[in-house]
C-alpha cells in the first residue's frame, strides 16, 4: 500500500453502523432462541469449573471450540462477509482457533483447570462472567436495540472473551499459541467499532492488554500456582 | 439535455465556459409552475456523450448485504436518481455487496435505459483482471460496463493493456482510472500524460482543492473526463457546516441546501464532468440531483464560495 501514512481507520470500514448491526439484528432473529441454548453451554462451562476434577479439562475446550466454530461459520462465513470481504479470513482464523481448542485441550488433555483462587484466577472468572452477562448489555446500554445484543457462543466478542477467561483460569500453563488469536481479534474488532464511533470500542482491546498482562505475570508463577 | 461545453486547453477559456454554462441554464429556467429545467450535463471529453452533472456512488451506502429491508431502500434512492435525470452509477469489487445491492435495483427497476455503469478493476492479479470484470458484470446484470476504472492505480499497469484491449473489442465503452483522498497525485499525472483514458476519478470539494493545481487543467489539456467522489468528505463536511445558515447569496445559483451548495461548486469547474454523492435517502439523492438543474456558479462565486466555507 503506497502512502500508508495517508490511510485512516476509516478507509478501511466498508459499511455503516447501521448495517454493522442490523447484521446482528437480522443474525439474532434468524436464530432465536439458539442465544439462549449457547448462554445454557457458558453457564455448563462456569458449573464445570465448580465442579473440578477430570472431566472439565475436555469438556471445557469442547463447548468453547464449538462456539468458535459456530461464530466462523454462521456469522463470519455466513453473515458479516456480505458486507466485509476480510470476514471470510476471519472465518478461518475462528476455525483454526476451534481446532487448536480440540487439539490442545480435547485431544492432548493439555488444559487444567482448578479453583479461581488467586488473582489471575479470579480475573479469569471475571472474564467469563463479564462475556455471558455483561456484554449482551453493552448494546442496549450503548443505545442499539436488544435484537442487536451479542451473546457467547453466537457472536464473536463474547466468545472471544469467554476464551480469554477460560485461557487465564487454566491452571498448567499459559498457552500463547491459543491466545493469539483472540487477542488478534480484540484488535480487529476494537478498530471496526472505533471507525464506527461505537462508546464500546475500547472494551475488547482493553481485556486483550489486561489479559496480556495477567498472562506474563502467570508466567513468572510457579508451575500450578496460577490460578489456585 | 442542457449540455455544457467541455474546453480541453487553456484557463482563458474558464470565464467563456462559465458564462456559457451560466447562459444555456438560463434558457431553461424552472417556470412557475414547477416545471424543471433540463439537467444540466457535460460532454465526456473523448466521444462528446452528454453526462448528467450528478451521478450516484455507492461507497459504504449500498454495502448492505443480504438485508432486504436495506436493498429495497437502495432500490429507492436508485429509483429517486433515475427520476431525477442521473445516469452514472459507481462502483467497485472493493465495495462488499454493493455490486449486488445494484444489480438488485436495477433488476426491480426495470433496467433504466439512462444507466451509465461505472465500475472498477480491484485486483492485484492482472491476469485475473478480465475475470473480476466479468464477475461485477454478472452482479449488474448489464451486457456490459459503460466505464471500467482501475480502483487507487492497483497493478495499473498490468490492468490498463486489458481495459483497452477490452475496449477495442466492444466490451466496454471507457476506461479510466481512480483514486481517492489526494492519494498517488504524482502517479495519476503521470498516467494521465502518458496513457489513453478516458477518464479520472479523484476526491475534490470546497476545502479539498489540490487537484486545481494540476490534474484539472491536465484533465481539459488531454481530453480527459473527470469523476469526482467524496464530494461530501464522506458526510464529515456536511456535518461541519450544517449548523451554520446558507448564506442567502446561494440563492443566486439556486442552491436550498448544503448539498446543492457544495456539489454546484464541483461542477463548476470546467474540467469536472461528473460527481457521484453516495447516500442511503431519498431525500438526499432528490437534494443532491438538484444540484444538476438551475444556475452554476460562475469564478467569482466559486471564489466567494470557497471563502466562505474556509471561515465556517
Amino acid at each position: 500500500m503506497s502512502e500508508w501514512w495517508t490511510y485512516t481507520l476509516q478507509d478501511f470500514l466498508l459499511f455503516s453502523p447501521r448495517t454493522y448491526y442490523r447484521l446482528f439484528e437480522l443474525y439474532n432473529r434468524d436464530l432465536w432462541p439458539a442465544q439462549i441454548l449457547a448462554l445454557g453451554a457458558g453457564v455448563a462451562i462456569l458449573l464445570l469449573l465448580r465442579r473440578g476434577g477430570a472431566g472439565p479439562e475436555r469438556a471445557i475446550p469442547t463447548i468453547l471450540a464449538g462456539g468458535w466454530l459456530w461464530v466462523a461459520w454462521g456469522f463470519h462465513f455466513q453473515r458479516y462477509a456480505t458486507i466485509n470481504w476480510a470476514a471470510t479470513y476471519f472465518a478461518a482464523a475462528f476455525a483454526a482457533e476451534a481446532l487448536l481448542l480440540i487439539w490442545t485441550g480435547v485431544v492432548r488433555g493439555r488444559l487444567a483447570f482448578g479453583a479461581a483462587g488467586s488473582a489471575i484466577g479470579r480475573s479469569g472468572l471475571g472474564f467469563v462472567l463479564f462475556a455471558l452477562v455483561v456484554q449482551p448489555l453493552i448494546g442496549p446500554l450503548a443505545g442499539r436495540d436488544w435484537v442487536q445484543a451479542e451473546t457467547f457462543g453466537v457472536a464473536p466478542d463474547p466468545t472471544v472473551l469467554a476464551t480469554l477467561g477460560i485461557l487465564l483460569l487454566a491452571t498448567n500453563r499459559v498457552h500463547w499459541g491459543l491466545l493469539s488469536i483472540p487477542v488478534a481479534w480484540c484488535v480487529v474488532t476494537g478498530a471496526t467499532l472505533w471507525a464506527m464511533g461505537s462508546p464500546d470500542a475500547p472494551v475488547m482491546p482493553l481485556a486483550a492488554l489486561l489479559c496480556l498482562i495477567l498472562a506474563v505475570r502467570k508466567t513468572r508463577l510457579p508451575r500450578g500456582k496460577g490460578t489456585s | 439535455m442542457n449540455q455544457l461545453p467541455h474546453p480541453r486547453a487553456g484557463r482563458r477559456n474558464l470565464l467563456r465556459v462559465l458564462a456559457a454554462a451560466g447562459t444555456t441554464a438560463l434558457l431553461w429556467p424552472a417556470t412557475g409552475s414547477g416545471q424543471r429545467s433540463p439537467i444540466l450535463t457535460r460532454p465526456i471529453p473523448s466521444t462528446g456523450e452528454a453526462m448528467p452533472v450528478v451521478g450516484l456512488g455507492s461507497w459504504i451506502t449500498f454495502n448492505v448485504g443480504n438485508d432486504r429491508v436495506a436493498r429495497d431502500a437502495c432500490a429507492d434512492v436508485m429509483r429517486g436518481f433515475f427520476a431525477a435525470g442521473g445516469r452514472m452509477i459507481d462502483s467497485s469489487p472493493m465495495y462488499g455487496s454493493s455490486q449486488e445491492v445494484i444489480g438488485y435495483g436495477l433488476n426491480r427497476l426495470g433496467h433504466p435505459s439512462r444507466l451509465f455503469s461505472a465500475e472498477k478493476v480491484w485486483i492485484s492479479s492482472g491476469a485475473r483482471g478480465r475475470d473480476q470484470i466479468e464477475k461485477s458484470r454478472r452482479y449488474w446484470s448489464v451486457p456490459r460496463f459503460d466505464l471500467v476504472q482501475v480502483h487507487n492505480l492497483l497493478a495499473w499497469q498490468e490492468h490498463l493493456p486489458t481495459l483497452a484491449a477490452m475496449k477495442a473489442a466492444g466490451e466496454v465503452r471507457y476506461v479510466g482510472i481512480t483514486t481517492s483522498e489526494g492519494r498517488r497525485h504524482r502517479d495519476i499525472e503521470a498516467i494521465m500524460g502518458s496513457q489513453r483514458i478516458d477518464f479520472v476519478q479523484i476526491s475534490y470539494n470546497v476545502l479539498d482543492r489540490e487537484v486545481e493545481d494540476r490534474i484539472l487543467p491536465l484533465a481539459r489539456d488531454r481530453g480527459i473526463g473527470v469523476i469526482v467522489n467524496r464530494p461530501f468528505r464522506e458526510g464529515a463536511l456536511i456535518r461541519a457546516i450544517a449548523r451554520h445558515p446558507l448564506p442567502p447569496w446561494a440563492a443566486e445559483i439556486e442552491c436550498a441546501n448544503w448539498a446543492q451548495f457544495i456539489l454546484k461548486f464541483i461542477v463548476s469547474h470546467p474540467a469536472v464532468t461528473c460527481v457521484i454523492p453516495a447516500t442511503t435517502s431519498v431525500a438526499h439523492v432528490q437534494e443532491n440531483m438538484g444540484a444538476a438543474y438551475g444556475r452554476l456558479p460562475d469564478e467569482a462565486m466559486r471564489r466567494r464560495m470557497a471563502a466562505h466555507v474556509e471561515k465556517l
